[in-house]
């Protein structure tokens, strides 16, 4: 019960007024930058970093770790209403998350969305406060073929996604593919398909694709249909978090499956972008609505926000106890305890306590404002909708636009925005399926970073891929998803055997 | 040379006034809108780092009349990067801070941009380079590693680093020619990767910079074999219970001589006048007297030369041609070359 002393410890740092106050700047920070395409939490964070230096360490990471909450909230608010995903995590929250609202329940999915991702992150919370030092040690077992399995898994789990027809997913994710090889190659140190143009060297950022192919597409298609947003009847006042809340417990097993597999990814560590994928993947799979999703369910929205922000919380803990950063945002933050002298690694629990466990207090109480903060302001955020197209239409396209502009202050982004608007459009007429292009798009490059360092150490054996009970179990966990229809088919077909011959 | 040694004893022995000249000499140009500061490297990494610190110091101290904004422009190894500031001719407002790639990449991908493309300002410090493998293993000395990956047969050893065709994969290339063994080298995305690779045994050695490394060191999960420079570092604090950064031993005291030292240090735009250099140059001076930077090289073993002017390119001028025949050597040059 030592964690717990330690962790009242760590309240008594975070209640401190000064601290209390950053705590909620970072918060309304963290929800703009989240609301906002393209301005990531890592570039929030990273902007800010410089402004901590004549901080005590614990008030800087406690603002700067509730900037990232608060980005994880925002991200699911214009994935929702617009169906412009303000993070890369929230674009499987698009998937269910806009059909409701344009069903008219923006309400009801924004907040889903932000008390999922609260259970998220509390699970996530807890389980560093007690299991940290266990958990990292299982982040040491995961070398290249470990990543390519948990890589593979997600492809797997995702791969029955369409509704159409499967050589249109195919064509849709090797698309993706093609995409993501664009740019330097990290494997052999060269460039690929970049045609001697320099302007390509850093290839096609996901985020750019996600902002046109899915804000600048919806836009087209609203334009098409009648230039009005569809969801103007949203009810408009607090009554509808509680309406909300009434329905979330039938869905607490999608949560505890969402809240595994985003801890598991975080730590691992995969990142939130793809914890979020697969678990929507999943839930789809095993869902009693599974052949609804995509129309508008409330348990399409809870899976993904759910794992997206379990995996932002938990990608800290191998952050504090390993070095290595977990998602991109934490990569800034491991930077920021360098430049407030203090060396993250297995040693920085025992000697920096009150640092750790001022942060660990601030990840609980930090998420409890922020869902505080995001829930008051759902009816705000639903009457937005009713605001006419013609004026919102253009403000959601500046946006869009400085949101490309930003990730890499380059113009050719916004073109490449446009672009990707027009194949969004293009796509959605013919009947093709974004969601494959863009997890294509999001993890090619780390599946075959991750296949090709493993083909190096085995010298070109794929048996690396069974060779040790880890690696062997995520794969054949992959492999079952994948041929799920298979089996259910044919464990369908046993169960009627035996009915007809204990029947005859 | 001469005029630039009696330059810095004099700063060095009169500091005071120095200071009291110093507003005066930096009257004559002064920033008039935001500095922009380009990291040619991702965000959170050594370069990343230094750059904010030095953005953080700034602020802090009021160093430049006008704010650093730093931008990260990581694109095709850097290359994105350098090609911004090499085509913002005259531009006295835009500076980027510099790793290995400023030489490895354009050698390897073939990008057209060349250090003498942009105006050298100053060299803030070296980064160095130790040996490591896992403290679990029975390897005490570079000796006993290298005489068990020469035992073991080519490719059966494993060794990590950052990106490919970058310092990490050339200093291989090094010890392979020098010594003989032969590792398989498998490129990683960052050096915190890396480290934890070798933590969890899934490659056999590595050749991480200091500051990647060391938390896992004072674990007690990582061992240094060998600092790859002509002398030790000069830290003298414990790190462990028994050993600082100054008890390591260099490649060379060892038994095999390979050196290399990665360069961080300052370019701005082409086309600039000396003055604009000279305004970066003090900045830069003054943000070394601070007491959070000296903590911030310390805590990397940071190799502090500082070098401006001609005795700054002159050393550029070396690194390249260095690296142009290790390269050539190992069979990394791009075909276009």
């Amino acid at each position: 019960m030592e964690e717990i002393q330690a962790l009242f410890h760590g309240f008594a740092v975070v209640l401190q007024p000064f601290n209390l106050v950053l705590m909620v700047i970072g918060i309304v920070l963290g929800v703009i930058i989240g609301v906002l395409p393209g301005l990531g939490g890592a570039n929030g964070v990273a902007i800010l970093l410089p402004l901590t230096f004549s901080m005590p360490p614990t008030s800087a990471i406690i603002m700067l770790s509730c900037i990232y909450w608060g980005a994880l909230f925002g991200g699911a608010i214009t994935s929702i209403l617009f169906n412009i995903p303000g993070e890369p995590w929230s674009v499987a929250t698009t998937f269910d998350g806009h059909p409701m609202a344009q069903k008219g329940q923006a309400g009801e999915a924004l907040t889903g969305a932000f008390t999922s991702s609260f259970v998220g992150a509390l699970v996530a919370v807890v389980l560093i406060t007690f299991l940290a030092p266990l958990v990292a040690r299982f982040a040491l077992r995961f070398g290249p073929p470990e990543f390519f399995a948990v890589q593979f898994l997600t492809f797997c789990s995702f791969i029955g996604m369409g509704r159409g027809s499967p050589f249109k997913t195919m064509a849709s994710m090797m698309l993706g593919f093609a995409m993501a090889a664009v740019g330097l190659d990290t494997v052999t140190g060269t460039l690929r398909m970049t045609f001697g143009w320099s302007e390509l060297l850093r290839g096609f950022d996901f985020l750019i694709a996600v902002i046109g192919l899915f804000g600048i597409g919806e836009i087209l298609l609203t334009m098409e249909e009648g230039l009005a947003f569809k969801g103007m009847s949203a009810k408009l006042n607090l009554k509808v978090v509680l309406q909300t809340w009434r329905q979330l417990p039938a869905y607490w097993l999608t949560s505890l499956r969402a809240s595994t597999i985003g801890c598991w990814m975080g730590i691992t560590p995969g990142g939130a972008t793809p914890a979020s994928f697969m678990s929507y993947g999943i839930a789809k799979r095993f869902s009693k609505n599974g052949d609804k999703f995509g129309t508008g369910e409330l348990e399409g929205v809870i899976a993904p926000e759910t794992a997206a922000h379990a995996a932002g919380t938990s990608a800290l803990l191998p952050m504090l106890t390993l070095g290595i950063p977990g998602s991109p945002t934490a990569a800034v933050l491991l930077g920021g305890l360098l430049i407030w002298g203090l060396q993250p690694g297995p040693l920085l629990f025992i000697e920096q306590k009150e640092f750790v466990w001022g942060l660990i207090a601030s990840m609980y109480l930090g998420n409890i404002v922020g869902l505080i903060i995001v829930l008051t302001c759902v009816p705000f955020f639903a009457a937005i909708l009713r605001v006419p197209f013609s004026i919102i239409a253009p403000i959601i396209l500046v946006i869009c636009a400085v949101g490309a502009y930003t990730v890499h202050n380059a113009m050719l982004d916004i073109w490449l925005m446009v672009l990707f608007g027009v194949i969004g459009y293009v796509f959605k007429k013919l009947d093709y399926p974004l969601p494959p292009m863009v997890l294509a798009l999001v993890l090619g490059d780390m599946a075959e970073s991750s296949f090709r360092q493993s083909m190096l150490s085995s010298q070109g054996s794929l048996s690396i891929f069974w060779s040790n009970p880890l690696v062997a179990t995520i794969f054949g966990l992959g492999l079952i998803l994948l041929f799920w229809p298979l089996i259910s088919w044919i464990m369908q077909l046993a169960k009627r055997r035996a009915v007809v011959s204990s029947g005859s | 040379m001469v005029n630039l040694r009696a330059k810095y004893i004099f700063a060095g022995a009169a500091f005071a006034a120095a200071a009291t000249l110093a507003p005066t000499a930096f009257a004559q140009w002064q920033p008039t809108k935001p500095v922009t500061f380009v990291i040619p490297a991702g965000t959170g990494g050594g370069a990343d780092q230094m750059a904010r610190m030095i953005q953080g110091i700034a602020a802090k101290y009021n160093l430049t009349s006008q704010p650093i904004v730093v931008v990260n422009k990581a694109g095709g190894a850097g290359a994105e990067g350098f090609l911004d500031v090499k085509q913002s001719n005259g531009d006295p407002h835009k500076i980027i801070i510099t790793l290995s790639n400023l030489f490895t990449t354009p050698l390897a991908t073939g990008v057209p941009f060349n250090w003498k493309d942009m105006t050298p300002v100053a060299m803030l410090a070296l980064d160095q380079f130790v040996l490591w493998v896992n403290a679990e293993t029975p390897y005490k000395t570079p000796k006993d590693y290298l005489d068990a990956v020469k035992a073991g047969g080519p490719n059966k050893f494993k060794m990590g680093g950052t990106g490919s065709k970058q310092e990490d994969q050339i200093i291989t290339v090094a010890i392979e020619k020098l010594t003989g063994a032969k590792f398989t080298y498998i490129p990683y995305k960052g050096g915190g990767d890396v480290a934890v690779q070798l933590v969890g045994k899934h490659v056999d050695s590595t050749v991480n910079n200091p500051i990647e490394a060391v938390a896992q060191w004072r674990a007690g999960s990582l061992r240094p074999l060998c600092v790859l420079d002509s002398k030790r570092m000069p830290y003298k604090e414990k790190m462990t219970s028994d050993m600082s950064w100054n008890d390591i031993p260099t490649c060379k005291e060892t038994g095999f001589d390979v050196e290399y030292l990665m360069l961080r240090g300052i370019f701005m735009s082409p086309g600039v006048q000396q003055q604009h250099v000279d305004y970066y140059v003090g900045v830069f001076k003054k943000v070394m007297e601070t007491p959070e930077w000296k903590d911030f090289m310390e805590k990397g073993a940071f190799n502090t030369t500082f070098m401006t002017g001609k005795e700054y390119s002159d050393w550029v001028a070396n690194a390249e041609k260095a690296h142009l025949e290790l390269m050539k050597e190992a069979g990394f040059l791009a075909k276009t070359n």
